[in-house]
């Protein structure tokens, strides 16, 4: 091989490793592209919910109830305490059921039923919530032939038990098998070790999950269309048709007036605002595993 | 899970027997009969959906499934509209969703020092946590003349050559059904494909690093062949929430139930069209609607399936604590 030879070689290779730097870094650059893709829109929905949501939270924004559309002033207060009643409704229906789910497939899971309930638990958590709502609207509102806060608080709880009752079996398995072990040694039976020992040491962990659940079902409006419906009027009666925040943030945004807009956006840092602060306080208090979806 | 492992089964087994106190039977039966609640409302599901769907499915037969036409004056219903709109949304979202997606984990995982990757996973797993009313107001209001008056006109400028590029750009419409389905799925694909991404083991890399690899290289050619079940896996259960988000996409499609003829169109998804025409429906309209629900529910009931499979045998062995 002649020197020339090689130096052409020498040529070649480097184009080669040029090319394959370029590319390393053009790669690169796309990933940093895709980063500021995927962060942009949630600075922007954060941005405008502040900017037009603060000038509508005003005293009459949180006593009052809907005044009729064009005139000035009135507020969503039956909406936040409808919104509080369903979502607190749903969490005494739903956490109960959710919970012993959790605890049976920890505790007694290791067999085809359990493997079955966990595999429904899994698919339950994809199924549209929409779907939910009209599943609620033919058990119960077409049976009572009328409208309710309850049954809207049963699609919510419906929407709510696969959420907790993964987080409760995560939970309940990451406790040490030590504190078992030494509860069952000084012979406590194992219902009783369950109840006393391990359900309070995963307790935190459960609590958590049921405000990661919590903050989930107060933003959903879907399940809520058919079968709470909405109100104008203020009601604690949880058999009539009752408000939420998440329907009237629908009515309100699909209507012309400004008034309902300006109303729509502060319902929405509302909520926005109450799922963040949930959403941060897990974090700081849980680490970085745990998220709220909705 | 038997406590007590004595040597031989017999044995355990009679442990097991006298061990058990009334207060066990009690626990066994509360929890398990918590666990029948939930088999039973997924039965339920199914059920109430098909019952109440019947009479519609009987007037309609298969038909209700590739029928063009949704008219309820004269008791016309086909299905293929929405079904359409369900897909060309979803599959478009899915598409730009798991490209941005699956760079951004990429990034996380392999390129950021530990310090910003955290703060910039959160920031995207927040995307999860707004409401999707919230989405679709801030869809109409933003997004939808954002699309309108800029990127709309740039779209047809460049791509109008294509058939279906082509159109006028308005603030409600196919495409803005589109974009907003991409962010609101983005969170769940990233999540999942930075997990599986993680999972793939350091040896890996390593090796591949040894034989002079640059970055790039031992992305393509060591990370993501192992990840690309995983990562298909988190594509799909992306697909299964496009498929099934509803309030974000009824405020932004247009709802129409004519087939749109290009990408600016106004259009109907199966479930905004739920959302729309439920309230004012009865008799067999009712009826079609629910039945638009139950194939709805069969879609995402199967899609949440084999995506759950996928992620299932690609992080097997790890724990991942509450992850979509």
């Amino acid at each position: 091989m002649t020197t020339f030879d090689r130096s052409a070689i020498q040529v070649r290779s480097d184009r080669l490793y040029r090319r394959r730097k370029l590319l390393n870094h053009a790669v690169t650059g796309l990933m940093l592209l895709a980063v500021a893709c995927a962060v942009v829109p949630l600075f922007l929905i954060l941005f405008y919910v502040l900017k037009d949501g603060l000038p509508g939270l005003s005293v009459h924004f949180f006593t009052q109830n809907p005044v009729a559309p064009g005139t000035p002033g009135g507020g969503v207060h039956n909406a936040i305490v409808g919104s509080a009643i369903m979502v607190g409704l749903a969490v005494l229906i739903g956490v109960p059921v959710a919970i012993g789910t959790g605890v049976f497939l920890s505790e007694y899971g290791q067999n085809r039923f359990g493997s079955t309930v966990r595999f429904v638990i899994e698919v339950m958590a994809g199924i549209p919530s929409i779907t939910v709502g009209l599943f609620v609207y033919s058990l119960i509102v077409v049976r009572q032939h009328h409208f309710s806060g309850f049954a809207g608080a049963v699609a919510l709880a419906i929407i709510l038990i696969p959420i907790v009752a993964r987080i409760t079996e995560e939970m309940l398995l990451l406790v040490p098998r030590s504190l078992r072990e030494a509860s069952y040694a000084l012979g406590a039976p194992r219902w009783k070790t369950v109840l006393s020992i391990v359900f309070p040491t995963a307790l935190p962990g459960i609590i958590t999950g049921i405000m990661l659940g919590l903050s989930r079902i107060a933003g959903e409006a879907a399940p809520l269309l058919f079968t709470s419906l909405g109100n104008e009027f203020y009601t604690t009666n949880i058999t009539s048709a009752m408000d939420s925040l998440p329907t009237r943030i629908y009515s309100y945004a699909t209507g012309p007036y400004d008034n309902w807009h300006k109303q729509a956006w502060a319902m929405s840092l509302l909520l926005v605002a109450i799922i963040l602060v949930i959403s941060l306080a897990v974090r700081a208090l849980f680490g970085s595993r745990v998220t709220v979806r909705q | 899970m038997a406590v007590t492992t004595s040597g031989r089964p017999e044995r355990a087994a009679l442990d097991l027997k006298n061990r058990l106190k009334p207060g066990d039977w009690t626990f066994i039966g509360v929890s398990a009969g918590s666990a029948l609640v939930v088999i039973l409302l997924i039965i339920g599901l199914f059920y109430e959906l098909a019952n109440q769907a019947w009479a519609s499915i009987q007037q309609t037969g298969i038909g209700f499934l590739y029928g063009t036409t949704w008219d309820p004056a004269h008791a016309v219903f086909g299905a293929w509209p929405f079904i359409l709109g369900t897909l060309l949304t979803s599959v478009f979202a899915l598409i730009f969703a798991t490209a941005i997606a699956v760079l951004v984990a990429l990034f996380l995982v392999e390129v950021s020092p530990a310090w910003l990757s955290r703060p910039v996973s959160y920031l995207v797993e927040l995307l999860a946590a707004i409401p999707s009313v919230v989405y679709g107001f801030w869809g109409i209001f933003v997004m939808g003349v954002f699309i309108r008056d800029h990127l709309g006109p740039v779209i047809v400028k460049t791509l109008g050559w294509i058939p279906f590029f082509n159109g006028t750009p308005l603030i409600t419409g196919l495409f803005s059904g589109c974009a907003i389905l991409t962010i609101m799925i983005l969170p769940t694909v990233m999540a999942v494909s930075r997990d599986v991404i993680s999972a793939v083991p350091r040896s890996q890399r390593e090796g591949i690093l040894a034989l002079g690899a640059t970055r790039w290289e031992m992305i393509r050619l060591a990370v993501l062949p192992y990840a690309r079940a995983g990562v298909l896996g988190a594509a799909i259960l992306g697909l299964a929430r496009a498929v099934g988000e509803t309030l974000a996409v009824t405020l932004v499609i247009g709802n129409s139930v004519n087939i749109p003829h290009d990408i600016f169109a106004p259009a109907y998804t199966m479930a905004s069209l739920i959302a729309n025409q439920f309230p004012e429906a009865t008799g067999l309209q009712q009826s079609a609607l629910i039945e638009i629900a139950l194939v709805l529910l069969v879609i995402t009931f199967a899609i949440n399936a084999v995506a759950r499979l996928l992620v299932w045998r690609v992080t097997k062995g790890q724990r991942v604590v509450v992850q979509e």
